[in-house]
């Protein structure tokens, strides 16, 4: 009798562990679909930027400072290696192309150049899809960081060595510091 | 996560109201048959309305999307026709988690307005009038982008395809009891009355009575709730969008341009009204009763979404509602409103909007139309753009401003007559030939030359001294009313 009870919990307490264990592997993988999408993304702005900077620089001769910004910036989002190195160097990018396209009002011939209209279009669209690909990704973050804090699949995560995902932020500088008001 | 649980009480709720239509179709069924076949008439009343419902709703499963699209004329587009049309809703696309890209159509008609289909999600798509893409702005133009997208994923077409369906049965079925009992009414029943019995025949009487009265009133029921279901889901969708997008004043103003417009969309009908954004029927001036309306009023969405100053969320949504509207709302299903954490609204994009003359609109809807209807644009050195419709076979075209002699991509221009020709069939051929010369209108501004553009993309000119009530196209044929 004691037996067959015996038995019955440890059948039970597989089948737990077996759909605990697949639950994680089924959040762990969209955190990652979710993450090739904004990968996808951000290759497409690396690309699109060499294009921008050839097509300013005729008109932007003063603004030597901006572009080479811009390149740099560039350049080290595309070496970045590890989840907090290139939230860092993309929101560093964000930032350059942020000031690029406020350069870009004291310039109307370059404003009112066809191609440069269908990149900055692409650009525009192409930040867009990233801020949104980073939505969800978060939102896929938290829901598998909470699955493996919680009980009891805290334990089942445990054993199979499941990590906490990391949040992809992009800082937003101007969002957050309080404007400096000089009334000298 | 929270939008599939939303989506499933959502269905819940309109599921109710679609079970009352249905009951209300099977009563009618069987009142009908009881009425005509004593005594045993009812069930075969009941199976033959249920057989036709069951129809209706194959053929529009299986072929309403193909139907619907074809029916508003809209034409699907590439990347490059409008780039930033295919970029705004491949961004929704991400916001909304959805699997599948939807197709984009152009609708080649000065009306701003937008429709999506999708019966099937993997075969959904988005259409949107010339019109609009030209009248809206990008944060506008993704608002409404937002709304179709909220319907895909809400799987509103579906639904309300099945409810259609439902509706047109039970007025079919009503139309033909009524009409039959007209034309046949003295001869049935002195038929009856020889064979029954005097209480059978009383009986007989007052199934007969009864089913007179519900089939008068069961269109009008079955309507009503047709109309509940379309505006429930249109509230949600402005509310989806808004969280899709952040920025309700993008959608706020975008409805403001579209209700505001004089043109009228000529394509639109009684069957595909109901799934525009707005309804592109509704007489100006009228004040539309809030129960016969496929669509909430147009002022009410516009104060709702303009009166969203927190938060993009779902709650923030109903706040707004209850706030407008002065009482509570049942348009966000509960598990909607559950969710924590505030989506803060975000700035918006364009901080100075083009200043564009009224001229300048109107050639942007030209050569959008155009580029729809596959013309061959080519630029001359002078600064001139010439359009070539894809019918044209000579291979070499002087520039009217300049003169000088410019080359037509003869090949570029035969592949496309010749794929249209092919996609067309004998089939679309035949329908091309039965419909004849399409009808659209034109408004008149002032007295002087005016140019517009016919759907087909020709540019069409009226002179001053122009009186007469239409103008026909040299290249298509359709006939284009003057107003005005």
């Amino acid at each position: 009798m004691w037996k067959w009870i015996l038995l019955a919990v440890i059948v039970i307490g597989a089948f737990f562990l077996v759909g605990i264990y697949n639950a994680l592997v089924r959040l762990r993988n969209r955190v990652k679909n979710a993450w090739s999408q904004i990968d996808v993304q951000l290759k497409r702005r690396h690309n699109l930027i060499p294009n921008l900077v050839e097509t300013a620089k005729g008109y932007m001769t003063h603004e030597r400072d901006t572009l080479e910004n811009i390149t740099k910036a560039r350049g080290q989002a595309v070496s970045a290696e590890g989840m907090a190195d290139k939230s860092k160097a993309e929101s560093a990018l964000g930032g350059a192309i942020g000031r690029f396209m406020l350069v870009v009002e004291n310039y109307p011939d370059l404003k009112a150049n066809q191609n440069f209209l269908a990149l900055q279009e692409e650009l525009t669209s192409t930040e867009n899809k990233i801020g949104f690909a980073r939505q969800s990704y978060n939102d896929q973050v938290l829901f598998f960081n909470n699955k493996i804090q919680m009980f009891p699949s805290n334990i089942v995560a445990g054993m199979f060595n499941f990590k906490a995902g990391e949040f992809f932020e992009i800082e937003e500088k101007e969002a957050r510091e309080v404007p400096k008001v000089d009334f000298s | 996560m929270a939008m599939w649980e939303l989506i499933k009480a959502n269905k819940r709720k309109s599921v109710i109201l679609f079970l009352s239509m249905g009951a209300s179709l099977i009563l009618l069924g069987y009142l009908i048959g009881a009425a005509f076949f004593p005594p045993s008439g009812g069930m075969t009343g009941l199976f033959v309305a249920l057989c036709i419902w069951v129809v209706l709703s194959l053929i529009s499963y299986s072929s309403g999307d193909a139907i619907i699209l074809s029916l508003s004329k809209a034409k699907e587009v590439s990347h490059d026709v409008h780039p930033q049309l295919f970029n705004i809703v491949e961004e929704m696309k991400i916001a909304a988690n959805l699997p599948y890209m939807p197709k984009v159509y152009i609708i080649p008609e000065r009306a701003p307005n937008a429709f999506a289909t999708g019966i099937k999600p993997e075969k959904s798509a988005i259409a949107v009038t010339a019109g609009l893409l030209s009248s809206l702005n990008r944060d506008e133009l993704q608002g409404v982008v937002a709304h179709e997208m909220s319907h895909i994923v809400n799987r509103d077409v579906l639904f309300m395809t099945f409810a259609g369906m439902l509706l047109g049965t039970i007025v079919i079925l009503s139309q033909v009891f009524l009409r039959g009992l007209w034309y046949s009414s003295g001869s049935s029943r002195r038929y009856r009355s020889s064979r029954s019995s005097k209480g059978q025949g009383q009986a007989q009487l007052v199934i007969m009575v009864v089913a007179i009265v519900f089939a008068i009133l069961a269109p009008i029921l079955a309507r009503l709730l047709y109309f509940a279901i379309s505006r429930k889901r249109e509230y949600l969708a402005d509310a989806s969008s808004v969280r899709l997008t952040r920025y309700p004043a993008g959608l706020a103003s975008a409805l403001k341009k579209i209700s505001s417009t004089s043109v009228d969309l000529s394509s639109a009908n009684k069957v595909t009204a109901p799934m525009y954004i707005i309804n592109p029927l509704k007489p100006k001036g009228r004040r539309v009763s809030n129960l016969s309306s496929t669509h909430p009023p147009i002022k009410e969405r516009i104060k709702i979404l303009r009166s969203m100053m927190h938060g993009a969320n779902y709650s923030d949504y109903q706040k707004a509602f209850s706030r407008v509207k002065g009482k509570p709302s049942g348009i966000i299903p509960a598990s909607g409103l559950r969710e924590t954490g505030v989506i803060p609204i975000r700035k918006a994009y364009v901080e100075k909007e083009a200043k564009r003359g009224k001229k300048k609109g109107m050639r942007d809807v030209g050569d959008l139309m155009r580029a729809v209807n596959k013309y061959a644009f080519l630029a001359c050195v002078c600064g001139l753009k010439i359009k070539v419709p894809p019918n044209f076979r000579k291979p070499r075209i002087p520039c009217p401003r300049c003169g000088r002699q410019l080359e037509v991509p003869l090949a570029e221009l035969a592949a496309v007559t010749a794929a249209a020709e092919s996609a067309m069939g004998e089939k679309g051929k035949k329908e091309a030939e039965q419909t004849g010369p399409e009808v659209s209108s034109y408004i008149r501004k002032g007295k002087g030359w005016e140019t517009f553009s016919c759907p087909c993309g020709r540019s069409l000119q009226i002179s001053p001294s122009f009186s007469a009530s239409h103008i026909v196209c040299n290249s298509c044929g359709r006939k284009t009313e003057i107003k005005g």
